[in-house]
């Protein structure tokens, strides 16, 4: 029976033989059983592959392509009055298949750990430690003591207890940002006096103001808002704002499947494979959310095409694009003159390979129909005979 | 801050008073009485306590009645005497009944909707609710029925439907004007459909429709025409499209001549196509024309004055520069019109005249944004018919109905039905026609079937039909959308000469464009060599030197191939390529890039 699938290694994928021989065992088939189905099997996996000369990308494109004409633009979706907003439509496909660096609403979906998601009141806590909090967020009252020329900070005990901070460390944290004040604790909150005095010592002390607003005093960095919101059987939390690697690490966090919209972080992150996977998820998520249908094979191959190289790349001129082989393909692509003066500075070699260059010339393209050729293997001595043989004739 | 209000003119300061409340019912009492331009509309701003007085131009102001101490003051006496044409609305605008309030003094008063929600409130009471609407859209039938957009759409469709555009259109040289043949008044109108002019200028016909499919031929918006109307007259037009020939002149006192060309002209063609010529170079009237035919004979002195040198044997060679008419184009020829124009020269104008029967595919419409194309013109004996013998004269899809939700459209048919068979004017204004239950027992009291609906039997098999049909009486206008103008295809004919590609346009007789999404659709079904064929409009042969990989020159007379750069000594081939690419080449050559062509053997 082992041989028998061995046999079949490399015909049939890994996972096909594996749930066959499962099933196998569970209806308890004879070998000659096995083969017979096996056999089927190959038989409907090759008519399921794709036939050679298929334009997949061309297929493809045409598929994001057309749905992407019926999608609603630059609308800003709020689903509840609390809901983070999320960039969605054509403006985010666009963001994905880009690949851009920066992205209009970085956003997380934070997954809790079984033990503590089931509590509401656990996950707010987990919440409100996630979030960055900023030193106006906890401040009541900001004063420009005139006299003293200093500042005197009034603290909401309240909101302080809320994100379990201490004033000592707010004072700490307030130390390591800004240089050269000097901290005192006071019942209410803290005084804060440069050290140095200058000229414009009522102008600085503003200054120092509003510095201090928005001073990072406790939580993650960069995560704006947070929203605990229900999933299932499960709490959840959204957020604005996004930094994966801080928040695995908060010990309550499921980092199993906690996730970003940033691409690149999570490329970073957790690698690229999982940055694919982030493709195809965001991706699938805005064809869904437009109620439109794409087949998923699709958005696997814009994410296989853009992961392939180990590095994300987006469908641009410096991306994908600019890697095309053909100096034609480029230049139809957006800007053409600098391709054009680049290939001739490097005396770049087209092969004339690929579809738009064929269409360029108007030569068959080489896809479909015109994928096969009639070949006859001529060597140069067979080619000159047949030369020789044309001149004799046309001398006759 | 003081507890004065500001006042303001023309967006200027000018002056202050105590109370604003007293100051803008005297402003207006005094403007009611005609103490103060009538123009002159003011507005009080509570929030920033200030009055803004209002005379400049372009503000758009509506009509509303005035009302005083919660009573209207249009009297009952006022209406007799309008009805009898005593008073006039200039005079209820002199008596204060009537006056025009702009959107900023709107903003200050309270104004009732009808007469019966009067308060002691209100300020002043609406004329009639249809003013919402403007012309155009107020004369769409049943319109509180029907959904926005598509009234939006009704009045466009109106816009451009035929009619008696003009009653002195037959002494009169318009670009493409149409005349409806015999165009009537609708059964179903609105109160303001003769303000309108839809009596002295109807736009359309009363047909019978029938909501149903038949032979799939009306689906997506097309309609089924009866073949019998349409012998009967029903939606004929004719088409009017002018021509103008002018004698020019040119410098050295030689000027262009209307007349028979010499056979000798420059460009002269076969004397055939001359033959429609009277002998002072026009077409006579009333003569049939066809697709390029010479309509106006002219004579134009030679382009450039070299052309007059002295070794061309007759000197002074005058050419051809007669009028065709265009492409695709053909009737009869209605007027002629021979004047001078503004410089004095002389002008020649040509009307001709097409008598447009309804084909397949064009366009007809209800008044309700209903529009769409003939799908097909049925034999009037194999049109369903009723059990009491009427056919209708067009069938329209009942798919049109739901998602359009243009219920008037429905109520209209019923209307007209119940107009039809009483012999009377159903009124459809919005807000204020007649009902459905009245249309209803109208019909149910003349016999028929109040939802509209009858018996019918299919013209083909004699078969009656399982369901009710819902046949109905509408106003349906042709619109000025034909085919006949629109039809264009095209094999060989005229390039570009730059890129050698097809021209563009209909009027040309260019080519249709595959374009680039075209193009990506042949690529992802493989068409690949049904590609390159569409392709081929442009197709050349470059010869290509084979060692340096440039352009060579083929040279026909000495029936040699060389390259300008390696000589005569070098294997030449011929290379297939589109003549853009070749363009393309060239370009980039004369940007002092060489782009080198490798030939390789392919097999």
């Amino acid at each position: 029976m082992e041989d028998l699938y061995k046999e079949y290694v490399g015909k049939l994928p890994g996972k096909i033989l594996n749930d066959m021989e499962k099933e196998a065992k569970v209806r308890d088939l004879k070998p000659a059983q096995v083969k017979k189905v096996l056999e089927y099997l190959i038989e409907q996996y090759n008519q399921a592959k794709i036939d050679p000369g298929e334009a997949i990308g061309i297929i493809t494109a045409e598929s994001f392509g057309e749905p992407g004409t019926q999608m609603t633009l630059n609308v800003f979706h709020f689903a509840g009055v609390a809901e983070v907003s999320v960039t969605q439509g054509l403006p985010r496909l666009i963001e994905i298949l880009d690949a851009r660096k920066t992205i209009k609403t970085p956003s997380m979906e934070i997954c809790i750990k079984k033990e503590f998601a089931k509590e509401p009141t656990q996950v707010k806590k987990v919440a409100a430690q996630i979030k960055e909090t900023l030193l106006k967020e906890v401040a009541e009252e900001f004063n420009i003591n005139v006299s003293k020329m200093q500042l005197e900070v009034k603290l909401n005990k309240a909101r302080i207890k809320e994100i379990k901070a201490k004033p000592e460390d707010i004072i700490e944290n307030l130390e390591n940002a800004i240089k050269k004040i000097s901290i005192k604790k006071t019942d209410e909150g803290f005084t804060i006096k440069p050290e140095e005095s200058s000229d414009h010592e009522l102008m600085e002390l503003y200054k120092l103001k509003e510095k201090l607003k928005e001073t990072y005093i406790k939580g993650i960095k960069g995560i704006t808002h947070v929203l605990p919101v229900k999933r299932g059987s499960e709490f959840i939390i959204i957020t604005a704002g996004t930094n994966l690697a801080d928040v695995l690490k908060v010990p309550e966090v499921d980092s199993s499947r906690t996730s970003t919209n940033d691409l690149h972080e999570t490329a970073k992150v957790l690698g690229i494979e999982a940055a694919r996977q982030t493709i195809i998820n965001e991706a699938g998520k805005v064809i869904e959310d437009q109620g439109l249908d794409v087949d998923i094979r699709h958005i696997l191959c814009i994410a296989d095409t853009m992961c392939r190289s180990g590095v994300i790349k987006g469908i641009t001129r410096s991306g994908i694009t600019g890697e095309k082989k053909s100096v034609l393909a480029k230049a139809s692509f957006e800007t053409p003159l600098p391709h054009l003066v680049n290939a001739s500075l490097l005396g770049e070699n087209d092969e004339l390979n690929s579809v738009i260059e064929n269409v360029m010339l108007n030569q068959p393209v080489p896809l479909g129909t015109g994928l096969p050729d009639l070949v006859a293997k001529m060597g140069p001595k067979s080619i000159k005979k047949k030369q020789t043989e044309k001149k004799e004739e046309s001398k006759k | 801050m003081s507890n004065k209000t500001d006042v303001y003119m023309r967006e200027v300061f000018i002056g202050q008073v105590d109370s604003p409340e007293e100051f803008i019912k005297k402003v207006k009492q005094e403007r009611r009485e005609g103490k103060i331009p009538e123009i002159l509309n003011i507005n009080y701003n509570k929030d920033l306590n200030e009055i803004i007085v209002e005379v400049s131009r372009g503000r758009s102001r509506r009509p509303v009645i005035i009302i005083e101490n919660g009573k209207s003051k249009l009297t009952e006496d006022h209406v007799k005497k309008l009805i009898s044409n005593e008073i006039k609305w200039s005079d209820l605008k002199k008596e204060g009944v009537i006056e025009y309030l702009d959107a900023a003094e709107e903003e200050n008063c309270f104004i009732a909707l009808s007469e019966d929600q009067i308060t002691k409130e209100h300020s002043h009471l609406e004329i009639s609710p249809i003013l919402i609407m403007g012309l155009t859209t107020s004369i769409v039938p049943f319109s509180n029925y029907g959904q926005s957009a598509r009234l939006n759409r009704g009045s466009k469709s109106q816009k451009q439907s035929l009619g008696l555009y003009a009653s002195n259109y037959l002494i009169r040289i318009d670009t493409d004007a149409n005349v409806l043949h015999y165009p009537a008044n609708p059964i179903v109108k609105t109160c303001n459909s003769n303000i309108a002019g839809q009596e002295n200028h109807p736009a359309g016909q009363n047909l019978v429709i029938a909501l149903m499919s038949y032979e799939g031929y009306n689906m997506q918006d097309s309609l089924i025409l009866n073949r019998g109307s349409l012998n009967r007259g029903m939606g004929r037009s004719t088409y009017f499209k002018p021509y103008s020939v002018e004698e020019l002149r040119y410098s050295g006192g030689l000027s262009d001549r209307i007349c028979v060309p010499d056979k000798e002209v420059k460009g002269y063609k076969a004397e055939e196509d001359y033959r429609l010529l009277e002998e002072d170079g026009i077409v006579y009237p009333e003569a049939t024309i066809t697709e390029s035919d010479i309509i106006i004979g002219r004579t134009s002195p030679p382009r450039f004055l070299g052309e007059m040198d002295e070794f061309s044997i007759s000197a002074n060679r005058l050419r051809d520069s007669s009028v065709k008419i265009k492409p695709g184009e053909n009737g009869k020829v209605d007027m002629v019109v021979v004047t001078d124009n503004e410089e004095g020269n002389r002008l020649v104008q040509l009307r001709i005249r097409h008598d447009r029967i309804p084909e397949i595919g064009d366009k007809f419409a209800s008044r309700h944004g209903q529009k769409g194309v003939v799908g097909l013109m049925v034999p009037q004996q194999d049109m369903p018919f009723t059990v009491s013998g009427i056919t209708p004269d067009l069938i329209f899809s009942p798919h049109s109905i739901p998602s359009r939700m243009t219920v008037s459209h429905l109520i209209e048919a019923v209307a007209g039905k119940a107009g039809a068979l009483s012999a009377e004017r159903v009124d459809a204004s919005a807000f204020s026609n007649k009902s459905e239950e009245s249309l209803r027992e109208m019909l149910s009291e003349m016999g028929f079937r109040e939802d509209g609906t009858e018996r019918m039997v299919n013209g083909i098999t004699g078969e009656e039909f399982e369901a009710k049909i819902f046949i109905g009486n509408m106003f349906y206008l042709r619109l000025k959308h034909m085919v006949g103008n629109k039809l264009h295809a095209r094999g060989a004919g005229r390039i570009q000469l730059l890129t050698r590609q097809p021209i563009e346009g209909r009027a040309k007789g260019g080519g249709l464009r595959l374009g680039e999404m075209e193009k990506d659709c042949f690529v992802a079904h493989g068409a690949s060599l049904l590609l390159k064929e569409r392709f081929d409009s442009d197709r050349t042969v470059v010869p290509i030197c084979s060692s340096c990989g440039l352009i060579a020159v083929h040279d026909v007379f000495r029936k040699k191939t060389f390259c300008h750069r390696c000589g005569g000594n070098v294997e030449v081939n011929n290379v297939e390529m589109s003549y853009a690419f070749k363009l393309l080449m060239d370009e980039i050559r004369s940007m002092g890039i060489i782009p080198n062509v490798k030939l390789k053997n392919k097999y």
